[in-house]
């Protein structure tokens, strides 16, 4: 399927998850909980559709075609 | 007793609150915020890039600086409310500085988007330091509505061009029974000092440090501009005179 992240297309396996996602989008391995397995903080959360997912939900959010998500991160920033 | 800043139940040590925009690499910036000694430091939030790093909020993790998320760039109350969802989410913090624009040219607080924003946000729990313009009026209204902090404009933002009003900077550090933090403007060492003589009770800046020649040499002049400001504030400056006053006894003066 395809979906929009950071107003990017990118293809997906039908049925992904956001954790799914935010794993393969970051480059890290993440517990179901959203918190990375390396112990360190992941700085990141994410918009689905202009909604924003709790990290809590991330695990058990399956993806569908044509969804919109947006990642954010802290950025240097007044 | 000891003078110092609480927010939230949170004591800050230091009362100059620094931002981490224009610094021109992460090295800069940490020796910038090192030198300033600030305990908050505010980060914005933007789209993440696959392969980029987000270890500024490691960063700041690392040498014990509270994230102090804002949401530059937001023109209307929906855009800020999102942007504070995803900022709180991403952060792990419940403090919010609230910005809400009215436009990319003067960046100047839109005060009816900001009041709406700021009453939102308020009820969905965040700790809310409003960016205002420096309108005693509006600063009143923020601290209605339960902001934690009231940050009132000395000039544009990145303008240098210091406090335009102290007046109605007075204004609403007297007036204010939230913390009053100057935010926005400053160029130089003595508009924060002045900011804190004229009643405030921290100076957040960004530009006045990060694009300065020499960043870390100007924050640690902020450092001192701070706390000098601040005693000055408590210490109860002699009155303004018309005519010279000797400080000298003329009693046993030797004449010739």
């Amino acid at each position: 399927m395809k979906i929009m992240v950071n107003r990017r297309a990118q293809e997906l396996e039908a049925g992904a998850t956001v954790l799914e996602l935010v794993a393969l989008h970051t480059g890290r391995s993440l517990f179901e909980s959203g918190q990375p397995s390396d112990g360190g903080r992941l700085g990141i959360a994410v918009a689905r559709n202009g909604e924003l997912v709790p990290r809590r939900c991330w695990a058990a959010m399956e993806l569908n075609e044509s969804d919109e998500l947006d990642l954010v991160t802290a950025v240097q920033g007044g | 007793m000891e003078d110092v800043l609480q927010i939230d139940g949170v004591t800050l040590g230091s009362r100059l609150i620094m931002g981490t925009g224009g610094a021109s690499n992460r090295q800069v910036l940490t020796d910038a915020l090192l030198a300033s000694g600030t305990e908050l430091t505010t980060v914005a939030l933007r789209r993440h890039h696959a392969g980029s790093d987000s270890s500024l909020f490691q960063l700041l993790a690392e040498h014990s600086i509270r994230p102090l998320p804002n949401t530059a760039g937001c023109f209307t109350v929906r855009e800020a409310v999102l942007t504070a969802e995803l900022a709180r989410e991403a952060l792990e913090t419940h403090w919010l500085k609230l910005e809400v624009i009215a436009d990319q040219d003067s960046l100047l607080p839109d005060p009816p988007e900001l009041l709406e924003a700021a009453e939102e946000l308020v009820r969905r729990g965040f700790v809310v330091f409003a960016y205002s313009n420096d309108d005693p009026v509006l600063a009143r209204r923020l601290e209605d509505l339960g902001v934690a902090a009231v940050m009132p404009l000395g000039s544009p933002i990145g303008s240098g061009l210091g406090i335009l009003n102290p007046h109605n900077i007075a204004q609403i550090a007297e007036r204010a029974s939230i913390p009053v933090i100057l935010d926005a403007g400053i160029g130089t060492a003595s508009d924060a000092s002045l900011a804190m003589e004229l009643g405030c009770d921290a100076v957040l800046l960004a530009s006045a440090v990060t694009r300065a020649e020499n960043p870390a040499r100007m924050a640690a002049a902020f450092r001192h501009a701070v706390i000098a400001g601040r005693l000055a504030a408590l210490s109860g400056r002699i009155p303004r005179r018309q005519q010279a006053l000797a400080s000298s006894s003329m009693l046993g003066r030797v004449e010739f």
